[in-house]
């Protein structure tokens, strides 16, 4: 057979257009087998927000006591550990000092109730979180359909960075296995633990809300903790926001703290 | 050339040791491949005659389909999935799946074994939503 260049560019075309067609044939083929018979769904009964945010009314709790039912209600619910050694404390809810907790309102002779009361801090999920931009697998996302900073340990590789990037210190590192730190008879069978090696924080209970329920703490807190949508002006949230004056924290950093407090 | 005895018995020597799990399996154990799994389904898993999907897809695809609910439900807040019969089921693999397969060592693990995969699923998902002891 005689080769000629005329020859070689139609072959090298047929071979091209072959090549071309060969990703969009894999696209439609399982599509065709399987893809129409699947139906992925969000609940009827969930709750949704453009963005969930909290506020706190930081008056009504007068001492720690006060706040520890809402963290053995986050706790307890999402089988958090409870480790003695500070450094390998798992925290997801809890109790601050005013001045840890709001350090760049740094008034003199500020009331002494205000500055003694504890204050209950927890992730803030920013509209801006620098978390998210610090993590390399993008294991800790931003929700674009509700504007939690969650986290997928599926992803997560422990490198450590998104604590760095956090200035509110709101998550914390599984150092050691978190079943050690677990009372294996008070285990949440509901809910799935994590392992050594994870970074983990508080998530907005999107587990309940995925099926029409507050969050723990809010349901918790005897209505001293309101929870809604930041976007919708007729919102609980928003209704609160407007009566009341309410700061957050370290919002000087531009990380547009989604957890507002009435102090 | 002198070394041609010693270059043809290190070869033998060399073949023996390299086909030795053949040879094993062959001339002691008499070839027979291990047995195959056979899985145990619980009452509640018997009663409802099919999965989620059908019984030869979920064979074949269970850790794709699997994968597939993970990111639907962690990463789009996607939780319920519903199949080409219409029927609906929150995608959980402690809550729904191990809700019928609730024997793990005789349902997962059996077949897991066989085919040597370790998936790490159980490092943080409950095997014992239901409270029995592992």
């Amino acid at each position: 057979m005689k080769s000629s260049r005329r020859r070689f560019i139609k072959l090298a075309g047929i071979a091209a257009l072959g090549l071309g067609a060969q990703p969009a044939i894999k696209a439609i083929a399982p599509a065709a087998e399987h893809g129409s018979q699947m139906q992925f769904t969000q609940s009827p009964n969930a709750l949704t927000a453009k963005q969930w945010a909290m506020v706190i009314d930081a008056r009504r709790f007068k001492t720690p006591a006060d706040l520890e039912p809402m963290i053995e209600a986050c706790h307890k619910l999402h089988n958090v550990p409870h480790f003695t050694e500070k450094r390998h404390e798992i925290k997801w809810i809890w109790e601050t000092h005013y001045h840890n907790a709001f350090p760049n309102v740094p008034n003199r002779f500020i009331s002494e109730e205000t500055e003694e009361r504890p204050y209950l801090v927890l992730c803030n999920h920013c509209q801006n979180p620098p978390c998210v931009r610090a993590c390399p697998t993008q294991a800790t996302f931003k929700r674009a359909s509700d504007g939690i900073v969650m986290m997928d340990m599926h992803r997560c590789i422990g490198c450590r960075f998104c604590m760095a990037a956090c200035p509110y210190g709101s998550r914390s590192f599984n150092f050691v296995d978190p079943l050690k730190g677990l009372v294996e008879s008070e285990i949440n069978l509901k809910y799935p633990r994590r392992m050594k090696g994870v970074v983990e924080k508080c998530t907005f209970c999107v587990e309940r809300l995925a099926e029409g329920q507050m969050p723990a703490c809010v349901e918790a807190s005897n209505g001293a903790i309101v929870f809604g949508d930041l976007e919708d002006p007729e919102s609980e949230v928003r209704q609160v926001l407007r009566e009341n004056f309410t700061i957050r924290r370290k919002q000087n950093l531009g990380t547009e703290p989604c957890v507002y407090y009435i102090v | 050339m002198n070394d041609k005895k010693w270059i043809v018995l290190g070869l033998a020597v060399f073949l023996v040791l390299f086909l030795s799990p053949f040879l094993y399996n062959v001339l002691i154990k008499g070839a027979k491949a291990a047995p195959m799994p056979e899985v145990v389904l619980t009452e509640k898993a018997k009663a409802a005659k099919q999965c989620v999907m059908p019984t030869e897809f979920m064979r074949a695809n269970h850790m794709q389909l699997l994968d597939e609910w993970r990111l639907k439900v962690v990463r789009s807040g996607l939780r319920d999935f519903t199949n080409a019969e219409g029927k609906t089921f929150n995608m959980s693999l402690s809550n729904t799946c191990l809700d019928c397969h609730s024997n793990k060592a005789d349902f997962c693990d059996r077949c897991h074994n066989y085919a040597s995969v370790a998936p790490y699923c159980w490092d943080c998902h409950i095997q014992n939503p239901q409270g029995e002891t592992k």
